[in-house]
């Protein structure tokens, strides 16, 4: 690997993971931010309108980050990957470009309204703001996982005498078969993020005796979002975006897993440490027979291992992406039981009360970003060293004229930018949650 | 049918520098023409429910300018590296100067993000002059179409000159005064009382520089890349475009001394979209000239993506921005007016 391949990489794979740290809370809040509002007309209760302020003001500032982050992401297409932009920007360029012309304008235009225009739109008009919020922000994030998905799968495509790819099918760019379950595993996934983030923010007031009414209706609307859409993740939408590896990637679906060898009735392994050097798993903790029946639904199904592939199709980190999938599927099953427990305790109602339940529940809203950020390391460290799968590698892909030099001076100044970006979004998250939702005079 | 999309991105282009160039244009005159802290916030709220919706056709165009032109898009964007991440950075710190200045009551975070917001709006304008610059001057463009220009090499204008020397520069205090201009006209347009009277005299004063520097620019341009008036010999109906510019232009100071700020803010907005308008047709059908070799330039025949693309593209284009401009009409109905300073904890 020359320096600039490695530069390039790093600095997409910097800049778009921390920029998805905040579209995840975005589209989740969104659709929660949707909810209090209808709370508000249909109990006519003012509180949820609070509530809702509140929030938005969280949304704002938010936004405002993912916006910012977000930039760099479309003009990195052209700065660093030249060649790829050039050779696919007939096909990506179109749900690139859709994205702006449909989501941005309309996000944009009504994130205005909703946060300075209440009082002119009245309460109907408010919550059609931040519906259209809503539509325009998950719209957004379908245009984008379309992109990656033809990246994952490329379909609808003609090469041309040039050797680029054009388009040559539309709909079937928008209906690409991988990208139904990836978009609804993706969103899910962000609802996760928002709805752990409400639960916590409730939980805390609890906790810290005060504003104990927004509290409770946190906790309340967080743990029933978080649980139906932890479910979500796992099924059916997880298992179905498994198969579409399984069937279309197979030596990322051997990588991921830690499957070496092939074989028929395949384990699956939970915890260990995969030795490239050994050719096996360290400290395996594993399940007999349940990899092969997950996939297949038979249990001595075959799964190829590593070993059925040629080295130069390998995954370039099967360690580190086998240890995101690990960590994805490991806390994605911690959230369903931290989920059902609190759930059950709701129901009882118990859970205001359950201390020890409130101090899980405000300390584990960091896990869902760093799950939602393995998953999306699986899905791209999966799809390597192909930046096209199967078609086009990503050493073939940067731009020929941009040197290390330079592209390391513009991953420092990205780390140091965000950097003082992430310390200032804590500390202003962190003020708004401390003032809380209650506004003076009323 | 490449013709329609270079008319299209050209539009796209000229629509994100009148929109967000009123606002850059307030962030340059930020601390010349507001005071105290009353006038420092009436600046942000007459930009703020805006701004952002604005900037929007920056990325718009960006990526139409991706999917109908690739070869250009990935040649422009790798060989402009350095000053389009600097642009990125500057957009940035923009951002935050005006989103987070008003979320804490406090002088020192207040006066820093308001010099952040406004020096990189300067910043910002000068780079959007120098890139159209570069794109007017041509680019050392190599035989695989690919190309890669430092900031500055000798400071003069050769074929491997930077992206700054002596022409681009004078191009970047063309765009600095032009939206300098634009942005007074737009808060004179939507205030009142002494920081419009500042507004006022900013805008006179900007004006000049615009004259000025735009003078010398056509010179310029004359002497360094006369074939842009090519286009203008063979097709005369195009002396329209710098026609247009030029009487929006002088007619500014006419409506200026009647007091009638919208006009003036309508002729410096027609001025923008007429000499950029002016601009492109000096320049069709090239997208990006080379100053090395002519027929290596890129242009709108070699860089396009194929027919079927292009022609599904304008069927949702043009629905996007039906839909688009209708959101745009509507923001601006609600926010029309003089801008009213609202209590301190909602808006900026």
């Amino acid at each position: 690997m020359n320096d600039a391949l490695l530069i390039d990489r790093l600095q997409f794979a910097f800049t778009v993971s921390y920029h998805y740290i905040f579209p995840q809370l975005t589209m989740g809040l969104a659709f929660l931010i949707v909810i209090l509002k209808i709370l508000a007309i249909r109990k006519k209760d003012e509180t949820f309108n609070r509530a809702a302020r509140f929030w938005a003001k969280i949304f704002a500032l938010n936004f405002f980050v993912g916006v910012i982050t977000g930039i760099p992401m479309e003009f990195q297409f052209g700065t660093n990957w030249a060649r790829f932009s050039k050779i696919a920007g007939g096909v990506i360029g179109q749900t690139l470009a859709m994205e702006g012309v449909f989501s941005f304008f309309l996000e944009s235009t009504f994130l205005g309204l909703f946060l300075w225009g209440e009082k002119k739109l009245g309460p109907k008009g408010h919550l059609i703001s931040a519906i259209l919020v809503f539509i325009g922000s998950w719209l957004s994030g379908y245009l984008i996982v379309a992109t990656d998905a033809w990246m994952q799968h490329p379909v609808a495509y003609v090469l041309s005498p040039e050797g680029n790819f054009q388009l040559s099918n539309f709909w079937e760019l928008l209906f690409n078969p991988w990208l139904l379950w990836q978009y609804l595993h993706t969103m899910a996934g962000s609802v996760v993020t928002a709805a752990f983030v409400m639960a916590a923010v409730g939980a805390y007031y609890l906790l810290a005796s005060r504003d104990s009414h927004h509290g409770k209706t946190f906790l309340r609307l967080g743990v029933i979002t978080a649980l139906t859409a932890s479910l979500f993740v796992l099924f059916p939408t997880g298992d179905q975006q498994g198969k579409n590896v399984a069937a279309s990637q197979p030596v990322t679906l051997a990588a991921m897993e830690g499957v070496f060898k092939t074989k028929e009735g395949v384990e699956l392994t939970l915890i260990g440490q995969p030795d490239l050097e050994k050719f096996k798993m360290d400290n395996p903790l594993h399940i007999p027979k349940l990899l092969s029946f997950l996939t297949y639904n038979r249990w001595m199904a075959e799964i190829k291992g590593l070993d059925a592939f040629p080295k130069d199709q390998w995954p370039d980190n099967i360690p580190l992406l086998y240890y995101s999938y690990h960590i994805m599927v490991g806390l994605g099953t911690i959230f369903i039981l931290v989920m059902v427990v609190s759930a059950f305790l709701l129901m009882k109602k118990k859970l205001f009360s359950s201390r020890w339940v409130l101090w899980v529940l405000m300390l584990s809203f960091p896990f869902p970003y760093i799950a939602n950020t393995a998953g999306w390391m699986t899905a791209e460290l999966g799809r390597q060293p192909w930046l096209v799968y199967g078609l086009m590698r990503t050493a073939h892909g940067t731009s020929p004229t941009v040197s290390a030099g330079n592209g390391l001076f513009t991953l420092l100044g990205f780390l140091g930018m965000y950097f003082v970006t992430g310390v200032i979004f804590l500390f202003l998250a962190i003020k708004i949650i401390n003032k809380g939702p209650e506004e003076p005079g009323s | 049918m490449e013709t329609l999309w270079f008319i299209i991105i050209a539009f796209m282009l000229a629509m994100y520098v009148i929109l967000d160039g009123f606002d850059l244009g307030a962030g340059i005159i930020h601390l010349l023409a507001a005071k105290t802290e009353d006038e420092k916030r009436t600046i942000l709220n007459a930009i703020g429910p805006v701004w952002d919706g604005n900037e929007v056709w920056l990325l718009a165009a960006g990526g139409t300018l991706y999917f109908a032109f690739p070869q250009l898009y990935a040649s422009s964007f790798s060989g402009f590296y350095l000053p389009l991440i600097i642009v990125l950075w500057l957009l940035m710190l923009r951002g935050a100067g005006i989103e987070l200045r008003h979320q804490i009551h406090n002088t020192m975070w207040r006066s820093f993000w308001d010099v952040v917001f406004s020096v990189s709006s300067i910043l910002l304008a000068i780079f959007f002059g120098a890139a159209l610059g570069n794109v007017v001057r041509g680019v050392p463009l190599g035989a695989d179409g690919y190309f890669f220009e430092p900031l500055w090499t000798t400071f003069t204008v050769t074929p491997d000159a930077g992206i700054l020397d002596p022409f681009t520069v004078i191009m970047g205090l063309v765009a600095l005064f032009t939206l300098a201009l634009h942005g007074a006209n737009y808060i004179a347009m939507k205030t009142e009382g002494e920081i419009q009277t500042r507004a006022r005299s900013a805008a006179v004063r900007s004006w000049v520089g615009t004259l000025l520097t735009s003078l010398i620019a056509f010179i310029t341009v004359y002497t360094i890349r006369p074939e842009i008036f090519n286009n203008f010999r063979d097709y005369p109906w195009g002396y329209i475009f710098p026609l247009l510019g030029l009487m929006s232009l002088l007619s500014m100071p006419l409506s200026r001394k009647r007091g009638k700020d919208t006009l003036a803010f309508i002729s410096s907005s027609v001025f923008i979209g007429s000499m950029l308008s002016a601009t492109a047709f000096g320049l069709y059908p090239n997208l990006l000239p080379s100053s090395t070799d002519p027929q290596r330039a890129i242009t709108i025949y070699n860089a396009a993506a194929h027919q079927y693309g292009l022609s599904v593209g304008l069927a949702w284009w043009v629905i996007g921005i039906v839909l688009a401009s209708g959101y745009f009409i509507y923001t601006y109905r609600v926010f029309r007016g003089k801008v009213t300073l609202p209590p301190e904890g909602s808006g900026y």
